[in-house]
């Protein structure tokens, strides 16, 4: 009885991606139990927050790709009216407009692109499937183009990152020419200086800091300086958990959120930076697997497009804590503090464990 | 065949996907290659460079806080300086238990509730890491002691903080303004314009005056020192360093000569006077009466001296020339007169007999003139020397309200006149649009009426009013009122940079019709003119302008207060005036608030500050050399 109770809520768990995503929250916990400063609310906060994404995670995992096949394009429709509505009637809390007030509760739509638009652009694919041509990579560079310059506008360099690169993704596997691509490439190199003149202030600032953060070691430059001291003071082993000194003792800011991993890495060292690595690489991996063996062309760009972002996030996010990107505000999964990109990361997996537990079904149907 | 090559290509395209994926999966390997080797670099290769930063973080970025530039009047005179005191401070993280080290320190020397609620204040604003005052001020003796027996306090040391001291006291506060503590929102400001960085290790902000108008100027650049310190928070040694670039220097265009006159001449009476170069734009003086002592808020004021200048029923602490608004009553007239004589409406010979008012077409109601049984036969020269209002009441209505605030808006009423100071308020010129906008009501001519004799919705600042004679004595071209002269840069180590005059505004006038409107203004300090006394031995020709302005705002019966209220409802007093009358090198405006008749209130103190300006003449209450010289601090002992 109870194991065919147990049977059935597993039913559509990936067992594989499911063991690393328990870890994953575990070390979660555990570092932000040290970050926090030893602060217990902090962490059942945060475990509250797994707890929702997790749940959130199941249910997704139990609703069949042909529906969110059918669902991709109300979805995206009502991501972009709620984008508009943000740009529109959106509230300003610190200094951006993010947030649509809908009486009953405040929402971020940004968020609910990052699913949307993979979701959308891989419905798009899969549709014209049988009769690809050049003009529908423009249809859907469009369709991508356009929610994230809403979202760069709010302005959240950050979070139009991510939808461009999960958008990105989709296009790339769907075939899109490798000549484009690197005609792309070039494009993106002569148009640089363009894209420079149109970024904010503070934008430009933290790109130019990233190149010469001793230019201003007081200012923005101290987040860089201050992370790449706790990281390389971690050496080898790390100083043990809750032992960095530098996280201890006020020296990082931000240190439980975007910051987290220089916390992480003072602590662990080496050791722990690799074994995270591959905690990351092995949910990557068969993020891969998932995305080659689906069935149809929907489920198999989706999966992939999320693999990759999931990818990016954790590129994005140690690469500019270690000091090798620019200061974009992007979170590290299931590490930094915060139910958003928990909720926003889980649901991905959800996804690729609803693509990957529903294949018997779908080859038969 | 058909089914065979959809299978066909289905794998095909199956089979590009996997090369897609592939070449994905190499590129994440390659990127989690290059984290690697940069964990590699940081936590292997440079790991005895960070290990020494973080051991010593105690390695700490200590900033040098640049010297503020000092602020001069025209002659050099000190107004703001900056002098150095030793404070006693503590380093939270290294100090270990707080409340018990300063229950220490207090057995040593003398620390205050006061002083222990600003060290609680600022340390919740600062980090662990960054050292908080305790006490400030520390005498020779407190720190020799302290000197002493600093081994028995790890975390606790004694440092030279710059303070900034306004030798003059309250001459010209709300010209100068001050600085205060910077608090959240200067920090929220900071961190919007990019400029917090530069301001760590800087305790104040300007917050008020030139002060706050000139803040990026005076500042100057941080610099930092790398120090190693060891583990009582010493430090051991000098790593690197960047020196600070000291803030520049201002050079005011106002005397504090005719400063100083002015606000003796105003005794204890409110008010505001601004007196222009009407050449150059140049800010001669600038009084608000009453005046505060801006070193109060240097290093926080009390909450009781605070409440004290606040509730006060003078009002100190309001910068009346930019932000107190009077109705400008009859000084309003020379500029109604000129738009009508411009306007051809009131050309000699034109003149009219004055019954004493004058009556609307088709209304009974008298608009009454002040002098009840009329002026006689008057034209415009006339009608500016004895203020004759029913001569004014005609002429706005003959204009039309939208021509005549049209016009003298050239003058710079209704605008803000662009004086480097912040928080201006621009006053305000009605027309029907505008009531029409604020109050949702239509415009009667009535109301036009009472324009022509500077009542009615109309109201100035004093800077406006001196602004306006200004462009009159400067026969209509406007010249932008600054306060700064020019800029020493880094304190006066530096270059010299002069601010050029700058052209506002021109409003072209006829010359027989600035003769006409200058005659009407010389004549009225002259016998049978409304401020004849003021004229009297001058020796040079004044053009004035005398206005009174009934007092508005406060409601009859409210909180009623005999001895304090009575005097509050006088007519305030106005008077304009520029000299000399046929090349003018000052004009100015002068209000004394419930001060009566503007002649006689307000004239002599204009009289007094002329005096002055064009020939040097002292009154007889200020001695040669009373405004304080330079009292011998030197700025240059600085970081050593």
């Amino acid at each position: 009885m109870i194991s065919d109770f147990m049977n059935n809520l597993s039913r559509r768990i990936d067992s594989f991606l499911m063991g690393c995503i328990f870890f994953a929250c575990i070390i979660g916990l555990f570092v932000i139990y040290s970050a926090s400063g030893q602060d217990w609310s902090r962490v059942i906060s945060q475990f509250s927050n797994m707890m929702v994404a997790l749940t959130l995670m199941w249910i997704v995992a139990n609703i069949s790709p042909h529906w969110l096949e059918r669902m991709a394009l109300p979805l995206f429709i009502f991501g972009l009216l709620l984008l508009l509505g943000v740009a529109l009637f959106g509230e300003i809390s610190h200094g951006a407009r993010r947030w649509l007030n809908l009486g009953f509760a405040r929402i971020q739509p940004s968020e609910l692109m990052k699913v949307g638009m993979p979701m959308m652009l891989a419905w798009y694919f899969a549709r014209r499937e049988a009769d690809l041509r050049s003009v529908d990579y423009a249809i859907a560079a469009l369709m991508l183009v356009v929610p994230v310059g809403l979202v760069m506008k709010q302005p959240d360099l950050g979070t139009s990152l991510i939808i461009l690169a999960s958008g990105f993704y989709v296009i790339y596997l769907a075939g899109l020419s490798w000549k484009i691509l690197a005609g792309g490439a070039g494009l993106i190199a002569v148009m640089t200086p363009i894209f420079w003149s149109l970024l904010h202030d503070y934008q430009r600032k933290r790109i130019e800091i990233l190149f010469d953060p001793s230019q201003d070691p007081l200012g923005a430059g101290y987040h860089t300086i201050q992370a790449s001291i706790a990281l390389g003071s971690g050496g080898f082993i790390g100083k043990g958990w809750l032992n960095g000194t530098q996280s201890q003792l006020d020296f990082l800011p931000e240190r439980t959120t975007d910051f987290i991993f220089a916390v992480f890495g003072e602590e662990f060292g080496l050791l722990g930076n690799i074994l995270l690595l591959a905690l990351f690489s092995l949910i990557i991996f068969r993020g891969f697997v998932i995305s080659s063996r689906a069935h149809n062309t929907f489920c198999r760009l989706l999966a992939g497009s999320i693999t990759l972002t999931f990818f990016t996030y954790v590129f994005v996010n140690i690469g500019m804590v270690s000091g090798i990107l620019p200061v974009v505000g992007v979170p590290l999964p299931f590490i930094s503090y915060g139910g958003t990109s928990l909720v926003t990361v889980l649901l991905g997996l959800g996804i690729l464990m609803s693509i990957s537990t529903h294949k018997a079904l779908m080859a038969s149907s | 065949m058909l089914l065979r090559r959809e299978l066909r290509n289905h794998s095909l395209e199956h089979h590009h996907f996997k090369l897609r994926l592939s070449v994905a999966g190499f590129i994440v390997l390659f990127c989690f290659a290059i984290l690697l080797f940069r964990f590699f670099f940081l936590q292997i290769g440079k790991y005895d460079y960070f290990h020494t930063l973080a051991e010593n973080n105690r390695i700490s970025l200590v900033p040098t806080v640049p010297n503020r530039g000092l602020i001069l009047d025209r002659n050099g005179v000190i107004l703001a300086h900056n002098f150095f005191v030793y404070t006693l401070e503590i380093t939270p993280s290294k100090a270990g238990n707080v409340e018990d080290t300063i229950n220490r320190i207090s057995q040593m020397m003398e620390v205050s509730n006061e002083d222990r609620k600003q060290f609680k204040k600022l340390r919740a604003q600062t980090h662990n890491f960054e050292s908080v005052p305790i006490r400030t001020h520390l005498n020779e003796q407190e720190a020799a002691k302290f000197a002493v027996n600093r081994y028995q306090f790890p975390g606790v040391e004694i440092r030279s903080r710059l303070f900034r001291s306004y030798p003059q006291n309250g001459m010209g506060s709300h010209m100068i303004g001050y600085i205060g503590r910077i608090n959240e929102s200067d920090i929220k400001n900071l961190d919007a314009s990019g400029d917090l960085g530069n301001y760590k290790g800087s305790d104040h902000i300007g917050k008020g005056g030139i002060e706050q108008f000139y803040e990026s100027v005076l500042h100057g650049q941080t610099g930092f020192q790398q120090v190693e310190v060891d583990a009582d928070g010493q430090a051991v040694r000098v790593l690197s360093s960047t020196a600070p670039v000291p803030g520049d220097n201002l050079v005011l265009s106002v005397d504090s000569k005719i400063q100083e006159i002015a606000e003796k001449a105003f005794g204890s009476r409110r008010g505001a006077l601004v007196a222009i170069n009407p050449k150059n734009g140049e800010v001669l003086a600038y009084v608000s009466m009453p005046t505060f002592d801006p070193n109060l808020f240097v290093d926080g004021i009390d909450a009781e001296t605070w409440k004290m200048l606040n509730g006060s029923l003078d009002r100190p602490l309001i910068n009346r020339p930019i932000r107190g608004i009077y109705p400008p009553g009859s000084t309003f007239k020379p500029f109604v007169a000129m738009a009508g004589l411009e306007d051809g409406k009131r050309h000699p010979p034109y003149s009219l007999s004055d019954p004493g008012f004058y009556t609307l077409a088709g209304s009974s109601h008298r608009y009454r003139d002040w002098k009840p049984e009329g002026h006689g036969q008057v034209g415009i020269q006339k009608a500016i020397t004895v203020s004759c209002d029913t001569f004014f009441y005609g002429l706005a209505l003959d204009l039309g309200i939208e021509k005549l605030t049209g016009f003298v808006s050239h003058f710079g009423f209704g605008k803000k006149s662009g004086i480097d100071l912040t928080g201006e308020i621009g006053g305000l010129l009605p027309t029907p649009e505008w009531k029409n906008r604020r109050w949702k009501q239509k415009w009667y001519p009535g109301e036009t009426v009472i324009v022509g004799i500077g009542q009615g919705y109309t109201l100035v600042t004093p800077m406006q009013l001196a602004q306006a004679t200004a462009v009159l004595a400067n026969n209509g071209v406007a010249m932008r009122p600054h306060l700064v002269k020019s800029i020493q840069k880094n304190n006066g180590t530096g270059g010299m940079f002069h601010i050029p005059p700058m052209k506002q505004d021109e409003v072209r006038l006829k010359p027989e019709n600035i003769a006409l409107v200058r005659a009407g203004m010389i004549d009225v300090t002259r016998p049978g003119g409304t401020a004849a006394s003021v004229g009297a031995g001058a020796g040079y020709d004044i053009a004035a302008k005398t206005g009174t302005a009934q007092v508005v705002g406060i409601k009859q019966g409210a909180k009623y207060n005999a001895g304090a209220l009575d005097e509050r409802h006088r007519d305030h007093a106005l008077f304009v005036a520029y000299a000399p009358a046929e090349n003018p090198t000052i004009a100015l405006a002068v209000i004394v608030e419930n001060g009566g008749h503007g002649g006689s209130a307000a004239g002599p103190i204009a009289r007094k500050v002329m005096d002055y300006y064009l020939l040097g003449k002292l009154p007889a209450d200020i001695v040669e050399s009373s405004t304080k010289k330079p009292t011998g601090v030197v700025e240059e002992e600085l970081h050593d």
